[in-house]
């Protein structure tokens, strides 16, 4: 299976689990969102230019955003972290190409401690911008500083669900392309 | 120029993340800064068909509730039916000998049309959901949606060809006109935006005699939503120290996680009250204006 036909289903499984899934669950209290679509941005391939990565962020809040009922939102916070991603990758992955050969970040590929860092600094993004633009509309302080701590907690359980549950088949990078 | 291009080279990433953030905010910011969430016509159909496919899904799941709520409703109009009474004094025999009245006074007001929920969030602190009417069938914005057993969920606020979307009763920038049933008083309801299980109902002066338990019904000051339907019942009484003025926490009656058959009420006169309402407006403005001079 190709990495575009890959990732076009993962894209729909992401926001069909969302919308369909996570949205529907009943809210056990108002700070627990459970929100897990943006884990699609997160895998993406490493190889992707860094313009297309923001084009395919800004559609994939926008796809969001038409559901959720509120256009740009999502988008906004989606093109955030696109532009982020390449930078905390940089960071995390070993410099020595030669040695690192995965064709997509996960938790196998860059080993728990670093694949951690990196969900967890773009989730803190993601939410921080999402809840900060919500908070700026509506809504008191405190909210916003308590939504952002438990919307990333939760973010980040369900991603590590996702990762033990879904351990991917990991594509090896090659020069034949 | 030629550094024109190398600076638009050399920071292209960047200059687009900013772009498409520009993009973003101002869509996020032009189309929701009103309570009129406009929505572009063709993603509306596009949401629509996939909501409604999982609809047909989700629907079994409630059967059971839906089916409550539609007895109860039967149950109250069966009431209301002209053969439960009789007249008391068997003496005095009214026979009409032709026509009692001019039938042109009875004159429509408001206007019921079904519908179904095919979308619905309650977790955001905006929320919407969609129905599986649009502008073919006579939706209009403005429209109160009522729920099967006649307790009011929401009012719409935007419609393409197929589907409708309504701001919900939790909706951080929603406001009812709402009246105690008792007393009649009338003040309004809002949502803070926390539980979704809480309204909030202000403007009702401390004179009344509010008691936790009392029913909350649509009030008059509204040209949407048909007066003296269902809210919710007071939960719980706060005087406001600073005011003259209860802060209401009311219980909604309708339970927003299972919506699913709605009516969508019109208000047939709606443009002829708020024409005038905007020709008064003029007139007192002109007025004052003259006044200054």
């Amino acid at each position: 299976m190709n990495d575009l036909l890959r990732n076009i289903i993962r894209f729909v499984l992401f926001i069909g689990i969302q919308v369909y899934v996570l949205d529907n669950v009943p809210p056990l209290h108002r700070f627990i969102i459970p929100v897990i679509y943006f884990l699609f941005l997160l895998w993406l391939p490493f190889s992707i230019p860094r313009f297309w990565l923001l084009i395919i962020g800004f559609l994939t809040g926008l796809t969001y955003d038409y559901f959720f009922g509120s256009p740009g939102l999502h988008a906004a916070a989606c093109v955030l972290i696109a532009y982020f991603r390449p930078f905390i990758v940089n960071i995390l992955i070993p410099k020595d190409t030669s040695e690192f050969n995965y064709s997509e970040p996960s938790a196998k590929a860059m080993g728990w401690a670093p694949y951690m860092v990196y969900a967890f600094a773009l989730s803190l993004l993601h939410h921080g911008y999402l809840l900060l633009l919500e908070w700026l509309d509506v809504g008191n302080f405190l909210d916003f500083l308590i939504k952002v701590v438990s919307t990333t907690a939760i973010s980040m359980l369900l991603i590590i669900t996702a990762e033990i549950l879904f351990p991917r088949r990991l594509k090896y990078r090659t020069n034949t392309a | 120029m030629r550094n024109v291009f190398l600076f638009i080279r050399r920071y292209f990433t960047f200059l687009s993340f900013v772009l498409l953030q520009v993009l973003a905010l101002s869509m996020l910011f032009r189309y929701n800064k009103t309570h009129r969430a406009v929505f572009l016509g063709k993603a509306n159909e596009i949401t629509g068909y996939f909501n409604s496919q999982y609809d047909n899904v989700d629907d079994y799941f409630h059967l059971k509730e839906e089916n409550l709520r539609v007895h109860r409703m039967n149950d109250s109009l069966l009431n209301l039916l002209h053969g439960n009474f009789m007249q008391v004094d068997t003496g005095s025999h009214v026979i009409t000998d032709t026509v009692r009245y001019d039938t042109t006074y009875m004159v429509r007001r408001y206007l019921a049309k079904e519908a179904k929920v095919v979308a619905n969030s309650i977790n955001s602190q905006k929320n919407y959901f969609q129905l599986n009417r649009g502008s073919r069938l006579g939706i209009k914005d403005n429209m109160a949606v009522i729920n099967s057993d006649g307790s009011v969920v929401g009012q719409i606020v935007g419609v393409s060809e197929n589907f409708s979307q309504v701001m919900s009763l939790l909706h951080v920038h929603s406001t009812v006109s709402a009246m105690m049933k008792k007393s009649r008083n009338n003040g309004r309801i809002e949502w803070d935006g926390q539980s979704p299980l809480y309204l909030t109902l202000r403007n009702i002066p401390k004179s009344d005699s509010v008691v936790v338990g009392d029913t909350v019904l649509t009030g008059i000051n509204s040209y949407n939503y048909p007066p003296g339907w269902m809210i919710g019942r007071v939960s719980e009484v706060v005087e406001d120290k600073s005011t003259n003025f209860y802060v209401l926490r009311v219980r909604p009656f309708a339970n927003f996680q299972n919506l699913q058959q709605v009516f969508v009420v019109e208000n047939l006169q709606r443009d002829e009250q708020v024409a005038l309402d905007r020709a008064t407006q003029k007139k007192v403005d002109d007025f004052n204006k003259r006044k200054l001079q």
